[in-house]
């Protein structure tokens, strides 16, 4: 669309402005897929860069870059322009990422939630949300009286379907006549279509709604309807004070921060981090009241136990829709498998996207 | 959950609750194009709208003042665009285009403090009427002012263009402009109207995004739906009811798309995703495919600078 050209070409002349004083000083810079106020994801990537920035090191970032081919120019004029430390914070930028880092070998670049690191000035990192997912699932489970949980996913990609397969093992562990129906709005951020896709679960029975999309439109339209519904993100209470059960809350501020002064101080080194509730990049905003005493208390033993590692998202058996078995009885998935993670668990309905 | 009479209602409802928007946008744009101008400034001045409504209803609390003052502030910014292409004569597509771009930036930049301020609940018409009648309840009542307004809009642009001496004027200075001027009407100022009522309709379309539809502001919160109101205006051959068709047809089945999937549809969900897009344009192609009519609704001088003769 001209649109994005437009602001693709007016983040390009801007950049350019900045690289004729650059190489003076050590700068980090950051590359958002949607706006800084979407109050969702990219909200709390732009928190990190403020606790960079608290740290005493410049920083720049550029906004709303769509995924593709216009993120590896944006890529790149951050790397000509003099910064040392790059992150890219969409999955859609992993291709871009890595192009740029082949020409830069000394300039260094993380992406947030992807698995290439074809360079050695790549890392990449992510939390492992799913362990929330399996908190709002054993949630959901509990709370629905139409047992039918309605989930508005993004984009077919491992981390969404991972997120919708651990909900559904944990809501199935509590209440075994569950069901999970999928919309694909194909948009991290469109805030009409959100609530729409959210209005039509609704409609079909969902009293449950979760999310995987940035804006805050869903949990609204289960506050206007009078159903539960789960914060992506960013602690969204506000917005749906009696809908919202808890959220899932990412906290990217101090592996930002702790990579940036190691950039800075030249102990940067290759690494795929991982982290989850045990490290606090996942955490677990308030939970409702509405719950019940009894259930939050499950809730909050059950976050402690995925944080020790005594209970695993995932553990077996666990069967994927025609009834194979994918993680035997007794054993855990490993982070390769959940990795490249692209078939539904038993009990999701429909089809994954091509 | 079954395709009820009753449900088949409250879907009804909840798709012309998504169209509010386009049908708002679109005919305020289809005037503007009907004098002589195209102004692609469209997404950027819904944004505005959507901000300025938003802030003020923080700002007063009153949700009387958030409508109007996020209609003026239309009306305002659409003013830039008049001025430069009415009056400093630019290029139309240019500054429209940079108007978008300014009213997108604009409103990130207003916005910054009312992000995360939830919106406040716009009255409904008529709420014990939708629960007490099946199946018109939720078609008919229960919906803002705004929605009933936005129905009536195509129709009275329709009476206004056809049936008025006003309206005589504006089709003829968008169609020939120099005649127009020589039978002695003010075609600057014409066009200037015809501007600043598009820029209130985008504005007030803006307003029941941030208002009414999704009450919150969220930066970039029309996601491309001005581009789809004049795409609309351009399929829809420049006639208010089609533009009314062709925005229930696009909300339409952007809705019922979702719901295929929910209900679990085997229709590749990527097809289904382009189906509101290409169903709009098959249709509004196929009910105005009479050429003879096109010739003449369509704005013979759409886009082309006007010099007035000395």
């Amino acid at each position: 669309m001209y649109k994005n050209f437009f602001r693709y070409l007016i983040s390009a002349i801007f950049l350019l402005g900045f690289s004729v004083n650059s190489n003076a000083d050590f700068k980090v810079g950051f590359v958002y897929v949607g706006p800084t106020g979407d109050h969702g994801w990219t909200f709390q990537h732009h928190e990190g860069r403020n606790a960079v920035e608290a740290a005493g090191i410049k920083t720049t970032f550029v906004e709303s870059v769509p995924e593709g081919a216009d993120a590896e120019r944006v890529i790149r004029q951050l790397a000509q322009s003099g910064h040392d430390l790059i992150f890219t914070t969409s999955f859609g930028y992993m291709d871009p990422t890595n192009k740029v880092a082949k020409d830069f070998p000394n300039v260094k670049f993380e992406h947030a939630t992807g698995y290439k690191r074809e360079h050695s000035n790549v890392s990449t990192y992510s939390a492992r949300f799913y362990e929330g997912r399996t908190l709002l699932g054993h949630i959901a489970g509990k709370m629905t009286k139409t047992n039918t949980i309605g989930y508005i996913a993004s984009f077919p990609i491992p981390e969404v379907i991972r997120g919708i397969n651990a909900m559904t093992l944990a809501a199935q562990k509590v209440n075994p006549n569950i069901k999970t129906k999928i919309v694909w709005v194909f948009t991290w951020y469109d805030p009409g279509k959100e609530a729409e896709a959210a209005q039509a679960l609704i409609d079909q029975g969902a009293d449950v709604i979760m999310q995987h999309t940035d804006s805050t439109a869903p949990v609204q339209t289960a506050e206007k309807a009078g159903v539960w519904s789960f914060g992506q993100a960013s602690d969204m209470q506000r917005f749906a004070p009696k809908s919202i059960l808890t959220s899932i809350i990412d906290d990217w501020a101090p592996y930002y921060v702790e990579r940036a002064i190691a950039a800075r101080d030249g102990t940067w080194n290759q690494q795929d981090t991982w982290h989850g509730l045990k490290e606090g990049m996942v955490a677990m905003g308030p939970y409702n009241s509405a719950m019940g005493a009894d259930l939050v208390k499950e809730v909050e033993q059950l976050q402690k136990d995925l944080a020790s590692g005594k209970v695993h998202s995932f553990t077996g058996p666990i069967y994927d829709q025609k009834g194979n078995i994918l993680v035997a009885e007794g054993k855990v998935a490993d982070d390769g498998m959940l990795a490249g993670m692209s078939v539904y668990v038993k009990g999701v309905e429909g089809d994954i996207p091509k | 959950m079954s395709l009820d009479i009753s449900f088949i209602g409250i879907l009804i409802g909840s798709i012309m609750a998504s169209s509010v928007p386009l049908i708002l946008a679109a005919s305020g744009e289809l005037i503007t194009e009907r004098s002589g101008v195209l102004n692609l400034g469209v997404e950027g001045m819904m944004i505005i709208g959507a901000i300025s409504g938003f802030a003020l209803m923080v700002i007063t609390d009153n949700l009387f003042i958030a409508i109007v003052g996020s209609m003026l502030s239309g009306v305002i910014i659409s003013l830039i665009f008049g001025f430069l292409t009415q009056s400093l004569l630019t290029n139309h597509v240019a500054t429209g285009l940079a108007l978008t771009i300014f009213g997108i930036g604009l409103s990130a930049m207003l916005g910054k403090n009312f992000v995360g301020i939830p919106g406040k609940e716009f009255p409904i018409l008529f709420s014990s009427l939708r629960e007490s009648i099946p199946f018109f309840g939720p078609i008919l009542f229960g919906h803002s002012i705004v929605l009933y307004f936005a129905f009536a809009l195509p129709f009275l642009t329709n009476y206004f263009l056809k049936k008025t001496k006003l309206g005589l004027v504006v089709r003829a200075v968008g169609d020939s402009p120099v005649s127009a001027s020589n039978q002695g009407i003010n075609v600057v100022l014409v066009r200037y109207c015809c501007i600043l009522y598009g820029g209130a309709m985008c504005g007030l379309a803006g307003a029941y995004l941030s208002l009414i539809y999704t009450p919150q502001w969220i930066e970039n919160m029309t996601a491309g739906r001005g581009w789809i109101a004049l795409a609309l205006v351009v399929f829809a051959t420049w006639s208010p009811i089609k533009v009314l068709i062709g925005a229930l047809i696009f909300g339409g089945i952007t809705i019922l798309q979702l719901h295929m999937q929910a209900i679990g549809f085997r229709i590749p969900v990527q097809f289904l995703s382009a189906l509101p897009y290409l169903m709009t344009i098959i249709v509004l192609v196929v009910i105005s495919r009479d050429s003879r009519k096109i010739k003449l609704n369509t704005p013979t001088s759409l886009g082309r600078i006007f010099y007035k003769e000395k």
